[in-house]
Formats: C-alpha cells, sequence, structure tokens
C-alpha cells in the first residue's frame, strides 16, 4: 500500500514588493513564491496577461519588465522591486495600436487567448528589429503558441504593421 | 435576385466579433471574471493510472484554518451518482477506485486558491495499485482486468474491455478477393493527442437564492451541460443555470461534462460559489483524442482501382465512454474514404483503458481511419507505379456519387475532383523535385451532424440596430462574426449596430451544440429565418399601419418595396410600429431530425471535404523533417467570410500537423502520463509551419447552409497526416505507418530500408 504523503510547507507569509505597472506605482503584498503573472492577474486585476502553461513554454503571459520581454510565469513579483512592468493593458492605453489592428485586419484571431502574450511579443520584436524579415518574425515568436494556429495570419500582421511604421519614420 | 447577389457584409472579410477586446487583453475568459467571495477549488489525485482507494484522510486538510470542506465519494448519494451522454458511467467523484492518472480523490473547498492547493496535498491517501491496462493489446488481453465493473454496465460486451463496437460493409469481399492480383496489408498508428487548449479548464459553480444552481464554464454544450447537472442534482432546468463564457479554444475537447456535476455539489454543499481553474497539466487529464490502431487490407487492379477495403480499427478511448464510441461509429463510417470501392468491410471497437477519457477533437475519429486508409492508397500506388495524385482520381467518386453503400447510402455532396486537381495544381503536382524532397497528396471526409437543432431570436429595434441570440459557443470560429453578417444583410442593419447574445441558457434560446462544423449551417439557418421572420412581420405592420394592401408590398433582404417606391426595412419597421415604438422579434429554428435505423442515427447534413499536399525535406542524418510547403483545399460551398475561412482552413492544417508529426500522451508502465505539461509536449510553434503555405477553397454554392455554405472547421486537419506520411515515404523511400513521424522513426525507418528491400 502506498499514500500520498506531501510534507507541509508554510509558504504563505507575505513580503511587500513596490514596482511600476503601466506606468503607475504599485505596491503588492506576495507571499515569496507568487509569480508576476499571479500578482498580475490576482492581486491588480490586470487580466489580459493569460495563463496557460506556467512553465515559460508558450508565452501568453508575455509582458515587458524594465523594457524586455519575459515570461510573467517564470518571474516572481519579489524579483520586480523597482521593476517598470508593461502588460497588454499598458499598450492599448491610447485605443488599439497599429499592430492590434493588423491582427484583427489579417484574421489572426480565432479564441484569443494567447493573443494578447503575441501582440506583446511582436511589439518587443519590433521595437528590437523594426525590418524583421518573415524568418526572423518566425523566430522571435517562436516561444508563443497558438492551438488555432493563426500563425501564418500573425505573421502577415507584424509584417504589415512593420511596414507601416518603417514608412511613417 | 437572390440574397447572396445581394450581399454587402456577406463573403466580406468582416472583423471577428469581439476581436478588439481579444487584441487588448479585455476579452473575460472563465478565469478572468472575478467572483467575490469566492471559495477555491483544488483536487487530491494520486501519481497512478489504477488503483483502488484503501482510506483517505482528510483531517490534515480540514483542521487548517480558511479551508471550508473536504469531499469524498463517502459525502455523496450512495450509489454513487454517475453520468454521460450515451453510457452513464462516470462517477462525479472516484468512487473507491481511481480509473485514471489524474481522477480526483478527493475535493478541498477552501478560501484562497493557495489554501485550498496545500489542503489538498495535505489529504493522506492510502492506495494499492491495480493491474490498469494503459493500452490496446493489454486491454483486449485474455484476463484482462475489466476498467468498468460488469456489474454496472448494461450492453452487450459488458465482461470485456470493449465498450461498443461498429460494423459496416458493402459489396462481396470474398469475391473481390478471389479476383484481385494486387494486395496491400499494413499496420497503422495513431497516437492519442490533448487538445492542449490555450484556455485550461475551469468550472464556477454557484447556488442561486431559489434553490437552484448556476454554473460558469466555458463549453462548447451548454444545454447539454444544462441537462446532464439537472439529473445528477435533481433540478429543473428552469432552475439550472449554465453561463458559458466563450471557451479559449475548443477543438472538441469542451463539449461535454467532466467536473461540472461534481462543481455543483460541492457549491450545494457549502452553500458558496466555488471556483476551479485547472492547471495545463490538469487539462491534459480532462481532455485527448482517442488514439487508433488499424489493420487494412487493400486490394488494387493493374490500373489502380480499388476493388476492395478492409479494416479493423481499435479506438484507444480511456476510462469512460464520454463521447467516444460516437468518435469511433462516426469515424469509422467514412473510414473507407471518399471512393468507388465495390466491396467494404469495416469493423471497429471502441475499447476502455485505464487512461483520460478521450472525447472529441477536431475531425472526430475521421483522421485516425483516414490516416490508414490514404496511405493504403499510396501503398497501392507504389506497389504498382501509378502516381498517387492518378491513383486518387481513378478512385474517388463523382458529384451524387454513393461512396457509401448498402442499406444506407451517402452520396457526393460536392465536386470533390476540383478541390484534388487544385491541391495538386498548386503544390506543383509532377514538377521535378530536388535530392531529399518528397511529395504527398491524400483526400479527407467528415460527415457534418447527423441530426440537429438550432433555434434563434432576433429583436429589431424601433432605432435601427438589433439583437440576435444564438446559442452557439464562439470558441475561436467566430461564429457571432457571421450571425453579424446575415443580420446586417438580411435586415439592413449596420455591422457595428448589431449585438449578439449567446453563452447563457436563461436568455438564449436552445441549441443543440457547437460541434461537427454545424453551426454556420444550423445556427447559420436559424438566424437567417429569424431575419426573413422580421421581414415579414415588418411587412405586415407596414401593411395594418399605412392600410396598404399586403399584396403590394414586398419585403427583400434590408427593404420593403411599396407602390409608392422602395424604403429600407428599418424606416418600414418604424413606420410599422408608430408612436408606440417597441421592437420587432423573429424566430428562427433549424431542425434535422434523426434517421431510424441509419448507423449514426442519421444521413449528414452535408461532408466536409479536403484535399491536402505536403512537400517536405528531410535530413538524411537525424530524419527531422522540414516542410517546404502545404497547401490544403477545402469544399467550402461559398465563404461566408474570407477571413474566417482562411484562418480556420489554416489552423486545422497546422493542427494535423501536431498528430503528424510531433504530438503524442506518452504513459509509463503505472499508466500515469509522462509527458504531462508543455514542458516535455510539443505542439506546432511557428517554425512547424511550411515554409510556404497555401490555403484554398471550392465554392460551388452547394452546400445547405446560408448562402450555399457547408462547415468547414475540420476538414483541413482530415488528411493531414496522410499527405505528410506520403511526402516523407516518397523523400527517404520507405513508409512509416506510425505516428507520429518523429525524426527517430523516420531515421530507423530509413536504417531499416537501407538493410533491406523497400515495402509497401
Amino acid at each position: 500500500m502506498s499514500t500520498n504523503e506531501v510534507a507541509p510547507t508554510n509558504h504563505l507569509s507575505d513580503h511587500q514588493v513596490t514596482l511600476e505597472v503601466n506606468e503607475q506605482a504599485v505596491v503588492l503584498n506576495v507571499p515569496a513564491h507568487r509569480t508576476l503573472l499571479d500578482g498580475l492577474r490576482d492581486e491588480l486585476c490586470l487580466t489580459g496577461t493569460k495563463k496557460c502553461c506556467a512553465d515559460g513554454e508558450c508565452g501568453a503571459c508575455t509582458v515587458f519588465l524594465d523594457g524586455v520581454l519575459v515570461n510573467s510565469c517564470l518571474v516572481l513579483c519579489v524579483e520586480t522591486e523597482g521593476q517598470s512592468v508593461t502588460t497588454i493593458e499598458g499598450l492599448s492605453t491610447n485605443g488599439l495600436s497599429d499592430l492590434q489592428e493588423e491582427f484583427l485586419n489579417s484574421g489572426a484571431v480565432q479564441c484569443g487567448v494567447c493573443i494578447p502574450g503575441q501582440v506583446v511579443a511582436a511589439e518587443g520584436l519590433l521595437r528590437t528589429n523594426p525590418h524583421a524579415s518573415a524568418t526572423e518574425i518566425r523566430d522571435a515568436m517562436a516561444g508563443n503558441l497558438c492551438r488555432c494556429a493563426g500563425y501564418e495570419r500573425i505573421v502577415q500582421a507584424i509584417q504589415v504593421a512593420a511596414g507601416r511604421r518603417v514608412e511613417i519614420t | 435576385m437572390s440574397a447572396a447577389n445581394d450581399a454587402r457584409a456577406m463573403g466580406a472579410p468582416v472583423i471577428r466579433y469581439g476581436g478588439a477586446e481579444r487584441v487588448s487583453g479585455t476579452q473575460r475568459y472563465l478565469s478572468d471574471i472575478e467572483f467575490p467571495d469566492a471559495a477555491h477549488v483544488a483536487f487530491t489525485t494520486l501519481p497512478i493510472g489504477c488503483a483502488s482507494i484503501e482510506s483517505i484522510d482528510t483531517t490534515p486538510a480540514t483542521t487548517m484554518p480558511g479551508v471550508i470542506g473536504a469531499f469524498t465519494a463517502a459525502d455523496l448519494p450512495a450509489p454513487m451518482p454517475r453520468f454521460g451522454i450515451s453510457h452513464k458511467d462516470r462517477s462525479v467523484i472516484a468512487d473507491g477506485v481511481v480509473n485514471f492518472h489524474g481522477e480526483p480523490v478527493v475535493a478541498v473547498v477552501a478560501e484562497s486558491p493557495d489554501l485550498a492547493r496545500i489542503a489538498a496535498d495535505a489529504v493522506i491517501v492510502e492506495w494499492t495499485e491495480l493491474a490498469g491496462v494503459y493500452d490496446l493489446d493489454s486491454a483486449l488481453a485474455d484476463g484482462a482486468r475489466l476498467v468498468q465493473d460488469a456489474a454496472l454496465r448494461t450492453d452487450d460486451h459488458k465482461h470485456s474491455n470493449v465498450l461498443e463496437t461498429a460494423d459496416y460493409a458493402w459489396g462481396d469481399l470474398d469475391e473481390q478477393q478471389r479476383e484481385t492480383a494486387h494486395v496491400v496489408e499494413n499496420t497503422y498508428e495513431f497516437p492519442m493527442v490533448t487538445h492542449f487548449t490555450i484556455e485550461p479548464g475551469g468550472v464556477v459553480a454557484a447556488p442561486t437564492d431559489d434553490g437552484g444552481i448556476e454554473v460558469h464554464s466555458p463549453v462548447q454544450h451548454p444545454y447539454l451541460l444544462q441537462r446532464i447537472l439537472a439529473d445528477v442534482v435533481g433540478l429543473p432546468l428552469s432552475k439550472v443555470r449554465v453561463i458559458a463564457p466563450d471557451p479559449g479554444g475548443g477543438f472538441g475537447g469542451k463539449q461535454t461534462p467532466r467536473y461540472e456535476p461534481l462543481m455543483a455539489v460541492l457549491a450545494q454543499r457549502t452553500q458558496r460559489t466555488c471556483r476551479l481553474i485547472l492547471s495545463l497539466e490538469e487539462t491534459f487529464q480532462l481532455m485527448r483524442r482517442s488514439g487508433c490502431r488499424v489493420d487494412a487490407r487493400t486490394g488494387f487492379r493493374d490500373d489502380g482501382t480499388v476493388t476492395f477495403h478492409e479494416l479493423r480499427a481499435d479506438f484507444h478511448i480511456g476510462a469512460y465512454a464520454d463521447v467516444a464510441p460516437r468518435v469511433m461509429t462516426k469515424g469509422s463510417y467514412v473510414g473507407a474514404g471518399p471512393y468507388r470501392i465495390p466491396a467494404v468491410r469495416v469493423h471497429a471497437r471502441a475499447v476502455l483503458t485505464n487512461t483520460t477519457p478521450s472525447c472529441a477533437f477536431r475531425g472526430f475519429g475521421a483522421p485516425q481511419v483516414g490516416w490508414a486508409t490514404e496511405s493504403q492508397i499510396d501503398a497501392g500506388a507504389r506497389l504498382l507505379g501509378i502516381d498517387a495524385l492518378e491513383m486518387r482520381r481513378r478512385n474517388l467518386v463523382d458529384l451524387d456519387e454513393a461512396f457509401i453503400r448498402g442499406d444506407h447510402e451517402a452520396r457526393a455532396d460536392g465536386r470533390w475532383h476540383q478541390s484534388l486537381e487544385r491541391a495538386a495544381e498548386l503544390i506543383g503536382w509532377g514538377e521535378e523535385l530536388p535530392e531529399g524532397r518528397g511529395r504527398g497528396i491524400a483526400v479527407g471526409i467528415k460527415p457534418g451532424a447527423t441530426s440537429g437543432l438550432s433555434q434563434s431570436l432576433v429583436r429589431l429595434l424601433y432605432d435601427g440596430s438589433a439583437i440576435a441570440y444564438a446559442g452557439t459557443s464562439d470558441m475561436g470560429q467566430g461564429a457571432r462574426t457571421l450571425w453579424k453578417q446575415i443580420l446586417a444583410d438580411e435586415l439592413g442593419v449596420d455591422l457595428d449596430r448589431i449585438s449578439i447574445v449567446s453563452g447563457d441558457t436563461t436568455a438564449v434560446p436552445f441549441d443543440l451544440q457547437t460541434s461537427a462544423s454545424r453551426s454556420t449551417v444550423f445556427m447559420g439557418n436559424a438566424v437567417l429565418e429569424a431575419c426573413r421572420d422580421i421581414r415579414q412581420r415588418v411587412l405586415d405592420l407596414y401593411a395594418e399601419a399605412t392600410d396598404i394592401s399586403i399584396d403590394s408590398l414586398e419585403a427583400a433582404p434590408g427593404e420593403l418595396s411599396t407602390p409608392s417606391g422602395t424604403l429600407s426595412l428599418i424606416e418600414a419597421a418604424q413606420v410599422g410600429l408608430g408612436s408606440l415604438r417597441g421592437e420587432i422579434i423573429g424566430q428562427g429554428t433549424s431542425r434535422l431530425r434523426g434517421v431510424k435505423g441509419h448507423p449514426l442515427g442519421g444521413d449528414a447534413a452535408f461532408y466536409e471535404f479536403n484535399a491536402t499536399a505536403i512537400e517536405v525535406e528531410v535530413d538524411r542524418e537525424t530524419g527531422e523533417v522540414l516542410l517546404t510547403k502545404h497547401v490544403t483545399v477545402g469544399d467550402v460551398g461559398t465563404e461566408l467570410n474570407p477571413l474566417q475561412v482562411v484562418a480556420q482552413d489554416e489552423g486545422a492544417a497546422i493542427m494535423g500537423l501536431g498528430h503528424s508529426l510531433m504530438e503524442q500522451v506518452l504513459l509509463d508502465e503505472h499508466g500515469c502520463i509522462r509527458n504531462l505539461g508543455a514542458l516535455d509536449y510539443r505542439i506546432p510553434t511557428f517554425n512547424d509551419v511550411a515554409v510556404e503555405m497555401i490555403s484554398d477553397s471550392i465554392e460551388n454554392h452547394d452546400g445547405p447552409g446560408p448562402y450555399g455554405c457547408k462547415g468547414i472547421s475540420e476538414g483541413a486537419l482530415l488528411c493531414t497526416a496522410g499527405a505528410v506520411g506520403a511526402a516523407v515515404a516518397d523523400a527517404i523511400g520507405t513508409p512509416v505507418r506510425q505516428l507520429p513521424l518523429t525524426a527517430e522513426r523516420i531515421w530507423h525507418a530509413m536504417q531499416s530500408a537501407n538493410a533491406e528491400q523497400p515495402t509497401n
């Protein structure tokens, strides 16, 4: 006979963390194990950042941390003291961005759960590589899974948005 | 002039309904919705596929401050309530035994998700491993442990692990065999795969003030869930409200109830709103596609004509029936493919195992059997030295020709050769390929819904805006976009002045289900009928208000013709409604009754037909496959929204690459899932899509849906494996018959082929 005994642990005591989220200063009181993803969703009600694998594999929880793309499920809130986070909500403050518009125009949005992460990842790509080729887009976006598999549509959306940005600048 | 010719919105690339919310992150999926004061639920499960539960000690959990309760089988009525669609075999919670890895043994309700998890882990369960059956061979072996207690079964096979069988036969197979010179015989395997919806599973259940229950679940079939909940908790339908937020991906995985009955019980017992949000790992243990092994014998004449086709298909369905017997029945019904075959014999079985209960998954059994049949056609082609495209040209049925014979014939409802030829043309069939490359072509077929009922209400409001009530779950296919397009054209209402209400059994009329690519046809026709009902009502009301004879009025899409000229339907409605204002309400019903004695319960409303052509490059050193070109062509009837058609087709085609090349649920010897979660279970990414991907459609306006459309959401996945397999075989000179075609399998096949004569 076997049992499933698990050693009891107590990891619920809170830590205070001060950070900036979408240009607003916030203070979180969270246990040490709380991920940035759960902190954003559960403490700050910023549910645009989505939770799927919680393993750093799917990209649904992609956000900017001090301007760098991260999987927010792999970052702890307590690690973000003094840092700045931008989520999909922070990219949508003045209506839809050009990328968001092109996602819609290209038919890239099906069920939509991966889409906020895709938009954030695409924004990060275009900020670092404004002239990204299709191959570079695929490589850069390969960490963002879409089970509806709108991959071709998303590549098209990013290409169109990139073209527009280059025209404007 | 027909409505289609007048169409403005129809056929246009109208942006997805709810799209802006999805790109900006404001779309609320179940886990995004706040339920103030909700209690949280976590399950205690065992690291084993099959075990008897000897004892459960919940006190380590229940003594924790903030734990509301820990519920086991002992807390449920005896006998244990069981539920299911065709077989009421699934217990609300594990009842003395664990039948598959992940089956909940204890449900802990606590004040926070963390606490629920910690408390569920603290529960002590003593268990003894049983001789579980985790694959087809052990399940079918003499003396195999029965997955389900025979005393609880009423079917003919209850003393075995076979739950149901299906047999289809026509023609004189023995005679054909005697006269056939060329016979190929092979065994094919199709893996268990999981849906991997990006939204993991979840349920929220709450007691209502009137003694009823309210369940929030992102399901494809809210009305089925309502029925099953009413049955399990003993309430009338009117007191069971199902609210279905848009599923974040369904693919068949979110059709049937699983944890909802347990959650309803927990809500009733605790009188709290109970919230359960599953991890992706737990979601793997909630849904999967049935694996399948097919033994196939196929006869050919010298010219490649198929003379007979014999299939034995065993579906590896898991611990409970769910909808898997139907997957087996429906998938094997089209097992012989869309071909003109004089003699066919199909024997299929749904086999219980101690694994995750399998359910619907895009393609619904057709991809599993189709993998074998398409590969057999290619085996014949290789044996006879005939081109694979030519083989299909010679055997594929023409419009209105029977491809399923016998008592309940099925005839081609489309010009399917056109799809085949288009796919061949787009892939550049026949053009020379560089060394190391290969090309394959395959066709797939799937019956659409064989019965159905969709009801819709449409309200044309005084100000010229409109609301449609349509119970289809919008899980990514974009159903509501199409309803908007229909309303826009039929009523002359601006697209941005239309709202669609769905996902609430209290507010929205009945819809049987969102499955089998049915919604555009069934609900589409219901919405269309409701709009036409409104037009007639506007005409009648206009005549009444103006004293103009009904006979001199004529309603058309978006307008009303009168003796003094044409006015918009909205203006006519305003005249008719007068100073009291109000609204015009239209109703539409789309019903397909079943056929008694039909093996599927009825004739399919339409068939999804697809032709896929694939070009690959195989690395001779590693066996890795690079897709250089992927062409999918669907017979869609009419493209109502080209953006959505291409999204569905590409999406299904790429999803098909998953089971073709990389996806498989792997078990250890104790029935535990070894690759549980995204780290070890790979699905297609941006980098797995073909270098060049082309999606195209054949439009003959010959479907039963609005404006001649057919359902389309599954087609492009039906024969992906066949095309990939043929392309790989072409590249390496030998076929691989076990999916997925991993680099390892391909490498081994190349090594064996170098050592032996090539096989067919």
